[in-house]
């Protein structure tokens, strides 16, 4: 990469730092853009030009709110864990509750927005690219709910390993493709979305579940996700009266971390914290923490910290959580660590294997293993933290789609 | 005049378009590519496409895939991609060679250093699938400081507006995806593509070649003669990997057979008629 200099970081129009990305989709000049075939180009200029006027539309607003609040079930609450701070000894904490969304992730939230663009721009089949299943569990559900045609691509190894929102998927009436190239996970089923978009552009929508990809996506994503962040501000206010602290969420490519994330960005006195897989540890390999381990490149569409070998050659994540198995980070997230307004940092398999039956035993809520990651980083520094630290965990889905592994980890059969 | 204004030139006082196989870099192994890539331009090559391997081919179909699977496999690294070239150009100094990728592994190199080399070693083009001319301006300073084209994509889906920003930033030639989907799936029509290219005649004055869905020497006459030259790719690979052994290595007839299909196609691009001299 050349200097970051050369790429204009004076595309930043003013000091807050919610003017994120530029017109070319490029977040602190460095990260992201559209690096895409040309094939795709002119969809993504479409695409852009479509969520700029839906955004300044009260009408979709509108019909968005609607969905979100009878639909998803929205507001989730912001609930007070207080066995779990009673137990850890220190800060104060709170999960922020969007297991309870239908569907049981907070994934419903970008899902939801991107259907309601889709219908709008007359698409009438969509493709998605899910890890755990819970991103592909809600594009099938809101296909079903307006009747559109759903193909999934799913890595052959996911599919394995997340059966039940398999099962789930192909109830809701979508496609369900196992995809075998590469370690047959997430990176591998984004590339296989991509091809099947490209050769079926007349008709289709890419509705991708995560904060990464060619630009729009990583900043509307995100748009759709700050309902999150947005209502915890509310909601800690209400409670407490002030910010919190210390807010922690597990990154995969990164969405329910930048919708949590977005709505804090000029609120300095906020200590934001992204959880990465660790997998077996940061320095063993075998992980999935793209930006503690990885170095800027192109993937799937942008500049951003990926996992790669000194060619440039992509390498494969390594996580027990198929929703964090991506080689890759979203663009934001990779600018936000650049400037140091976020931290990130790492939980290992094992870690989040304890955290997840912590939760459950402490909380009676069984998280995703994604958020079991946010969770384990949260119960390591609460004790550190003194007690009137306000802490927020993002507990971004419900682990009921983990229970198959988790068994086999502790030597369970089921 | 570059190698590749060259040899357009020449081809057009022929009267014939271009015939552009192209091959994989160390599919299966470094040695038999380079041989193939050695014996290319006897065969008929008019312009030679070398492909470097990546490891999320995301516009390619299971044929380039599978390719650029063997090819990592091998071993494959840019560095060893342009010794290839280094080494043709010592029997070879008129063959345009053009490279042909995905954007990482030129970013790992470093955009500056890896132009350098690539012209040094007796490169003439690059093209690089994703990235489009709105990001082009990491690469461009350094491809236009080495005389290196940057070969600009043009797809089914580009429209009459944007073609003069796409086409603007071209050089070399222009390459023409006849369809929308990725490589080695489907082909377009006679019909299509007479349609299409007048359309990019019309912005620019570079030749055009046409790529993706070209497969048959029938089909390779056809793009040639409507366009000014014919990539073909994954009916190149495919012939190659149905040579090779159950461990996936090269036999005895890996470079014949593809060398005998590239020399049918030549045969059908040379007696293709159509284009006015
Ligand atoms: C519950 C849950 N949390 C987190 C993630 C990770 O994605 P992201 O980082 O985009 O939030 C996933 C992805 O599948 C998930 O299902």
């Amino acid at each position: 990469m050349a200097d970051p200099k050369e790429h204009g970081t004076s595309a930043v129009h003013s000091n807050s730092l919610r003017h994120q990305p530029d017109e070319r989709g490029h977040f602190g000049g460095r990260h992201g853009g559209r690096f895409v075939a040309e094939t795709l180009m002119p969809l993504i200029l479409e695409l852009d030009e479509a969520y700029k006027v839906a955004k300044a539309d009260p009408a979709f607003r509108k019909e968005l709110d609607y969905y979100l609040k009878d639909y998803v079930g929205r507001p989730s609450p912001l609930w007070f864990a207080q066995r779990m701070t009673e137990e850890l000894g220190g800060a104060k904490i709170f999960l922020k509750r969007e297991e309870l969304n239908h569907t049981g992730s907070h994934k419903l939230n970008n899902v939801m927005g991107q259907i309601l663009l889709a219908r709008r721009m007359g698409r009438t089949r969509i493709v998605a690219e899910t890890g755990a299943g819970q991103h592909g569990v809600a594009t099938a559900t809101v296909c079903a709910l307006f009747g559109l045609k759903c193909v999934i691509y799913m890595g052959a190894t996911d599919v394995e390993r997340q059966k039940p929102n398999v099962f789930r998927m192909r109830l809701l009436g979508a496609e369900v493709v196992p995809v075998t190239s590469g370690a047959g996970t997430l990176k591998d089923a984004m590339n296989e979305a991509m091809r099947d978009w490209v050769a079926n552009i007349a008709d289709t929508y890419m509705l991708i579940g995560t904060v990464a990809g060619p630009h729009p996506y990583p900043a509307m994503v995100r748009d759709f996700q700050s309902v999150i962040g947005t209502e915890t501000k509310a909601q800690m206010k209400a409670a407490e009266g002030r910010l919190p602290d210390v807010v922690v969420a597990a990154i995969g490519g990164g969405s329910n971390a930048m919708g949590i994330f977005y709505p804090f960005l000029d609120d300095k006195s906020v200590r934001l914290i992204g959880v990465e897989a660790a997998g077996h540890g940061l320095d063993s390999g075998k992980t999935a923490a793209s930006i503690e381990r990885g170095r800027p490149g192109v993937l799937h569409g942008n500049r951003t910290y990926l996992l790669q070998n000194a060619d440039g050659q992509i390498e494969e994540a390594h996580s027990i959580s198929a929703g964090l198995d991506y080689p890759g980070v979203g663009p934001e997230h990779s600018w936000l660590h650049d400037i140091g307004r976020a931290e990130y940092v790492g939980i290992t398999d094992n870690e989040a294997l304890d955290a997840f039956q912590f939760c459950t035993r402490m909380e009676g809520i069984i998280p995703a293993l994604e958020s079991a990651h946010a969770v384990a980083y949260a119960a390591k520094i609460a004790p550190t933290l003194s007690k009137d630290t306000l802490l927020v965990v993002n507990l971004s889905g419900r682990g009921d789609k983990d229970i198959f592994t988790v068994a086999e980890h502790l030597g369970v059969k089921l | 005049m570059s190698r590749i204004a060259a040899r357009f030139k020449a081809l057009a006082a022929q009267g014939r378009g271009a015939l552009i196989p192209y091959l994989e870099a160390y599919d299966p192994d470094w040695d038999t590519s380079l041989e193939l890539l050695r014996k290319m331009p006897a065969a008929g090559a008019d312009l030679i496409e070398i492909g470097m391997p990546f490891s999320d081919p995301s516009a390619d179909g299971p044929v380039i895939q599978a390719a650029a699977r063997r090819g990592l496999k091998a071993g494959a690294t840019l560095a060893g991609v342009l010794d290839m070239v280094t080494d043709f150009r010592q029997q070879d100094n008129e063959t345009p060679i053009i490279l042909m990728g995905y954007l990482n592994p030129v970013e790992s190199y470093g955009y500056e250093r890896f132009c350098r080399d690539a012209a040094s070693a007796g490169v003439d083009g690059l093209i690089l699938v994703d990235l489009p001319p709105e990001e082009a301006d990491v690469l461009a300073p350094f491809a236009k400081a080495n005389k290196l084209d940057i070969i600009r994509l043009v797809a089914p889906t580009t429209s009459d507006e944007r073609l003069p920003y796409v086409l603007s930033h071209a050089s070399g030639f222009v390459y023409y995806v006849s369809i929308t989907g990725i490589t080695g799936t489907r082909s377009a029509t006679t019909h299509d593509l007479e349609a299409a290219i007048p359309r990019l005649r019309k912005v620019t004055k570079l030749p055009i070649a046409i790529g993706f869905g070209v497969r048959t020497p029938q089909q390779a006459a056809n793009a040639s003669s409507i366009a000014d030259g014919a990539v073909v790719a994954s009916a190149l690979l495919s012939t190659l990997a149905e040579t090779l052994d159950d461990k996936g290595r090269a036999t005895a007839e890996t470079l014949p057979r593809v060398l005998a299909q590239i020399e049918d196609l030549a045969k059908a691009v040379r007696s293709a008629d159509g284009k006015a001299v």
